[in-house]
């Protein structure tokens, strides 16, 4: 039964690799924070999963905050956020989305053969899905850099935390708690900070096309 | 293993046929402009004595190697020969595909066309047993001179037509690549023997190289026999030469000469050198994917129909490459079962690819003598008009688009099961790249589908093109039997993929030490079964048999039970009565959707007309990035060199003297040291 | 061979064969009540091929054998796949002649004959038909490749006799790799039998259709057996679909009960299917043919992502 259980672990994990390249080919902007939403799922159903293995009960906290934070009240800032900023639009990317999702296999390659080796060293139950969390990592990183718009840039840079929260879960059964707590502040400043941001870009360009951005440097 | 007196060895077999071309050859020039006879008998006579040369290969695969030794050549440098089951394997898609191409010949080449036919026969006839020696060849030096006869004579069979200055143009690029892998072999060769002094295979067999020389001669063979064999990027001259020739040399060509090189890869990394080694495999896997990707991208949206197959053929090497370069890994490590499945999988697709890749060239031939056009937009609905080559042709296409239960579809299926039996290597990440692989190889076989679709849907489906195509007519004789020949190939090649692994098996134990002939029968002949009935299995003749037998019992149902009424009407087409033959797809349009997704991989000059056009023109040409990225480039910078070594002519007697002076101060100065 | 297996792949042709136009009925019924019509019945499908094959069949003038020939190759094909794929039972005396690999082949023939014969008559319509499916053909075929080879890699085998019984009695366990190849499945199986993300079965709009482009020539019986092997092939993907991501109940050799069992079992997983594949279809809509590559890409890129995951998961 316990090894059921593990298995679902991974199952999490490909749940989020699963969701972490339909937010990479996603141009809706609205669906891309629904995915968001369940991409946070995965990651509470995975730490609860390794929760319930190990009997560490601070990680049963770290799933109930990424819950509350990171599934609840992000997402709904984010809907907030794109009602008063009115960007139900299609997001634009820079390079077109098989391109994409090629170069996307190939960091998918490249973060499983550099978990393989990390991987083996580590006792934890969930070290398997390090390599998947790499990806989701690196996958992430990629959605930042080619989306044009803001909104699409801050759910790429959500999508990261949780995808390195789950990384740390996977390797050595999750951080200290106050690490956690730490980082979870920091991304919900961030989420005000980068909100406050859009705003000023578009008041300054009327778009929140990051591209305007490169008119600020002097020539 | 010295010539039994009184007894005939295969290899003595060979060696007879051989002569037997040269002989024709020679009476091809004796009567020269008889074009009769030259047609009726000699070219029929070569084709028998390729069937000839077919059943004694087919003898010597079996027989185990026989050598022999030509006292031809240099006083002290006789041609040592060999038959082992490699060359046998190879002498027999020589002999047995190339015995229907020169059928098909009898009947194509036609009086008054470029070079005298008595010639073109000496040239077409040395051009085979060319090929045949450099199948044959012990040692490196009768290697190379039947290598360079084997260049030479198909350089003057692509220039047949030489009036045509794009053929001459054609004809020279492909000689110039043809010598810079000749030099690269050349210097393989040299690599091999390593400093012995001793040019036979068998002293090469011997050497035991450190790694890097045994890389760099391995580097060489790829250069030297992947130019040969049209590998990225040394593959442009396949597009232009392919065209220019006739088409039973085009078929020629692409059919059989392509795979001299896939044999001396074989050769060369198999069974003259002993030690593989495993990046070995990783590159030619990779040039071999790029080989094929691009060659079937830029198949689908050639306009030319004989571009087209060639492009096809750079695809076909490309998975050649790949399964070789398969074989190569496993065979570094020491994986020999699934290197032999893998180098199985590759010899089958050497003849299944030679017979249907002829049997698509000489069918464009004959529409080229039908219809006088090569380009695809002006041509359409022949299977009306040439029935016998339509069909046929859709039988070559079929096995060109690997389909079951034709022959292109056993060779895939057996390279696909040997990626998938290959979980297992002891390197993590190769695991990984090997299901990339894979999946790039279904994408360009089912690529590959979509521009052989292409390739007969416009030439013999839909409404003529032109008005003149009404007045096509079918192909003669000889030519009807030389594609017969060809498709009943395809067809058996298909159906009995047992037989073929049969003649594979002395192969493979030759080269890696295992075969397939006892599993995959195991049961019974007609279940293509490599390991275990369980894992895998294929029955192509029941397959066959199931789809046929339930056709004609449901078309037997449907007419008995319902009706059998039929009526002929004009085309409904959604109710609009005013079609015209240019409202079909043209080939451009066929190739569009290809083209939009692989836009990155073509060159592409768009001329698109302006509404306001009086005359509205739309032009599109695609090109290859490697001509502006390789090859002009480096004729760049040869030309620059070339000016600077001009200069050195000054055009006074003086100056040329005074460098014959320096040039013997010089030397006099390094035999002082 | 046994008596047993006799039967079962008899059975297994014969369902397939009558059953596959109720399936379609079933989903035409659900899409019709989904969208609050009162839809025309499950029987509907059975009633338009029987007064089709009773009509007199319109060729045009310039068709060739070839034309007239594909409905009968086509639905041979159809038949055959469901000779080789489990419905009912895994003791199929047919099953070594194909395996998964070949199946897609045996896919890739039925395409590349109804693309001819929409080449043939040498209409406008024929021809964007004929493209049209080649370009979803070119990149659904190796996705589906890619799916059964992930099944294949989990159960060391190609033969899809041998991938049903390992799947189904191994020791439960939860494999991430065949999540990825379900969702690429299930794009790949709206592409292949033309449902509504990529092409829609109800419309006559010209330049929207791909599957009714192909067949826009054909009438009467022909007409008919192409749209009865296209109910079969729909079939034929529900049993793939079942048969590698939910094979419980699918019955063995020398069980004669269990095949018996194996039927409603079958049914009932096949009437789920249906329901949610018409459920998928009125929540979607229908995209522009250019999305289609990237629709079709993603699939394939998931498929290869479950291979990739099955080597870092070892599951």
């Amino acid at each position: 039964m316990n090894s059921l259980i593990a298995q679902l672990i991974n199952l999490f994990a490909s749940v989020m690799l699963i969701v972490t390249f339909a937010m990479l080919s996603q141009r809706r902007i609205l669906t891309l924070i629904h995915l968001f939403t369940l991409h946070g799922l995965a990651v509470v159903g995975a730490t609860t999963v390794v929760a319930y293995i190990t009997h560490q009960h601070h990680l049963y906290y770290s799933a109930g905050i990424t819950l509350v934070l990171k599934v609840i009240l992000i997402p709904v800032l984010l809907h907030k956020l794109i009602d008063r900023l009115n960007v139900r639009w299609d997001v634009e990317t820079l390079i077109n989305i098989p391109t994409l999702m090629l170069v996307g296999i190939l960091l998918v390659v490249f973060a499983f053969n550099l978990a393989l080796p990390i991987a083996e060293l580590s006792t934890s139950v969930a070290r398997s899905t390090l390599g998947i969390a790499l990806a989701c990592v690196l996958l992430s990183f990629m959605m930042m850099i080619t989306r044009a718009k803001a909104v699409a840039q801050v759910i790429g840079f959500l999508a990261m935390e949780n995808a390195l929260f789950l990384a740390a879960t996977s390797a050595t059964s999750g951080m200290p708690m106050v690490v956690e707590l730490g980082i979870a502040l920091d991304v919900l400043v961030g989420i005000l900070i980068l909100g406050v941001f859009m705003f000023q870009i578009r008041e300054q360009f009327d778009s929140l096309d990051i591209r305007h951005l490169e008119n600020l440097k002097d020539d | 293993m010295p010539t039994e007196a009184g007894h005939l060895l295969a290899i003595d077999g060979v060696l007879i046929v051989i002569a037997l071309w040269l002989a024709i050859g020679a009476a091809g020039i004796a009567a020269l402009h008889r074009f009769t006879l030259i047609s009726q008998v000699l070219f029929p006579l070569g084709g028998l004595a390729g069937l000839a040369l077919a059943a004694i290969a087919f003898c010597g695969l079996l027989a185990g190697p026989q050598v022999a030794i030509l006292p031809i050549g240099l006083p002290t440098l006789p041609f040592h020969l060999r038959l082992d089951s490699l060359s046998a394997y190879f002498l027999i898609v020589l002999g047995s595909a190339g015995a229907g191409i020169s059928l098909f010949a009898a009947g194509y080449f036609r009086r008054g066309e470029g070079t005298a036919p008595g010639l073109l026969c000496l040239q077409y006839h040395l051009f085979l047993a060319s090929m045949a020696l450099v199948l044959l060849a012990d040692d490196a030096y009768a290697f190379m001179v039947a290598w360079e006869t084997m260049a030479l004579s198909s350089f003057f069979l692509v220039t047949t037509n030489h009036r045509v200055a794009e053929i001459r143009r054609a004809g020279y690029l492909y000689l110039l690549i043809a010598h810079i892998g000749a030099i690269a072999i050349l210097l393989c060769f040299g690599v091999l023997q390593a400093n012995s002094g001793d040019y036979t295979f068998a002293n090469m067999r011997q050497q035991t190289p450190d790694a890097f020389w045994a890389s760099a001669a391995f580097l060489l063979a790829l250069l030297g026999f992947g130019a040969k064999a049209g590998m990225v990027p040394l593959h442009v001259w396949l597009p232009e030469a392919h065209p220019a020739a006739p088409s039973p040399v085009s078929a020629m060509m692409s059919g059989i000469m392509l795979k001299t090189a896939i044999y001396g890869l074989l050769r060369i990394s198999f069974d003259l050198l002993q030690v593989q080694l495993w990046w070995w495999g990783v590159a030619m896997l990779a040039l071999g994917l790029v080989t094929a990707i691009l060659g079937v991208a830029f198949a689908t949206v050639q306009t030319d129909m004989k571009r087209l197959l060639a492009y096809s053929s750079i695809e076909n090497i490309g998975l050649l490459l790949v399964g070789m370069g398969l074989g190569l890994l496993f065979k570094a490590y020491g994986m020999a079962t699934l290197a032999a499945l893998a180098l199985t999988a590759t010899l089958y697709h050497v003849l299944g690819h030679a017979f249907f890749k002829s049997l698509l060239f000489v069918g464009t031939g004959a529409v080229l003598h039908a219809t006088g056009e090569r380009n695809l937009g002006r041509l359409g609905g022949l299977l009306r008009y040439m029935p016998w080559v339509g069909w046929l042709v859709l039988l070559g296409v079929f096995a060109g688009s690997g389909l079951p239960p034709l022959s292109g579809f056993v060779a895939e299926w057996l390279l696909l099961q040997s990626f998938l039996f290959s979980p297992g290597l002891p390197d993590p990440f190769l695991n990984m790249l090997i299901p990339l692989i894979a999946a790039a190889i279904a994408l360009v076989a089912a690529l590959a589908g979509y521009a052989m679709v292409k390739f007969f849907g416009i030439i013999f489906l839909g409404q003529p093109r032109e008005e003149k195509l009404a007045q096509a007519h079918d192909g003669g004789l000889w030519e009807k039997a030389g594609m017969l020949w060809l498709a009943g190939g395809c067809l058996l090649l298909g159906l009995l993929p047992n037989f073929v692994i049969q003649l594979i098996d002395p192969v493979t134990r030759l080269l890696v030490q295992y075969g397939y002939a006892t599993s995959a029968s195991q049961h019974g002949a007609w279940l293509l079964v490599p390991m275990s009935v369980d894992r895998a299995s294929y029955g192509p003749l029941y397959f066959l048999l199931g789809v046929t037998a339930f056709s004609l019992l449901l078309y037997w149902l449907v007419r008995k039970l319902y009706s059998a009424q039929l009526r002929r009407a004009d085309p409904w087409d959604c109710g609009y009565p005013f079609q015209t033959p240019r409202m079909q797809d043209t080939a451009e349009g066929l190739g569009q959707p290809i083209r939009v997704i692989f836009t990155p991989f073509f060159r592409i000059t768009r001329h698109e007309p302006s509404p306001f056009d009086r005359e509205p023109k739309y032009s599109l040409l695609l090109e290859d990035h490697f001509w502006y990225w390789l090859y002009l480039p480096i004729a760049r910078l040869i030309g620059w060199i070339a000016r600077q070594v001009g200069r050195l002519q000054q055009g006074r007697i003086a100056i040329y003297l005074l460098y014959s002076f320096l040039t013997l101060l010089f030397m006099l100065f390094l035999v002082k040291r | 061979m046994s008596a047993t297996g006799v039967i079962s792949q008899l059975l297994a042709i014969c369902i397939a064969l009558l059953g596959a136009p109720l399936l379609m009925g079933w989903v035409n019924q659900w899409r019709a009540w989904l969208q609050n019509r009162s839809g025309p019945g499950l029987l509907q499908p059975y009633r338009a091929l029987h007064k089709l094959l009773h009509k007199e069949a319109v060729v045009a003038h310039g068709a060739s054998p070839l034309f007239l020939a594909s409905p009968y190759v086509v639905f041979s094909c159809m038949a055959l796949s469901c000779a080789i794929i489990p419905t009912l039972s895994t003791d199929l005396p047919l099953s070594p002649v194909a395996d998964a690999i070949a199946l897609v082949g045996l896919f890739a023939v039925a395409r590349v004959f109804i693309s001819l014969a929409a080449l043939d008559i040498g209409t406008a319509f024929g021809s964007l038909g004929a493209r049209r499916e080649m370009l979803i053909g070119f990149l659904a075929e190796p996705a589906l490749l890619m799916v059964l080879f992930t099944a294949s890699l989990i159960s060391q085998s190609t033969s899809l006799t041998s991938i049903v019984e390992n799947l189904a009695h191994r020791e439960f366990a939860i494999y991430p790799s065949l999540a990825f190849a379900g969702i690429a499945f299930t794009f790949v199986s709206f592409a292949e039998n033309a449902r509504v993300p990529v092409d829609n079965p109800a419309t006559h709009l010209e330049l929207t259709m791909i599957h009714e482009a192909l067949i826009l020539e054909y009438s009467g019986r022909h007409l008919a057996l192409i749209e009865w092997a296209a109910a079969i092939k729909l079939f034929a993907y529900s049993c793939i679909g079942i048969a590698l991501f939910f094979p419980w109940g699918i019955a063995e050799a020398d069980a004669p009960l269990a095949l018996l069992a194996a039927l409603p079992i079958q049914a009932v997983k096949l009437a789920l299917g249906g329901f949610l594949l018409a459920l998928i279809e009125t929540v979607s809509a229908k995209m522009r043919i250019f999305r289609v590559p990237e629709f079709l890409a993603s699939a394939f890129l998931l498929a290869v992502i479950g291979m990739l995951v099955h080597f870092l998961l070892g599951a």
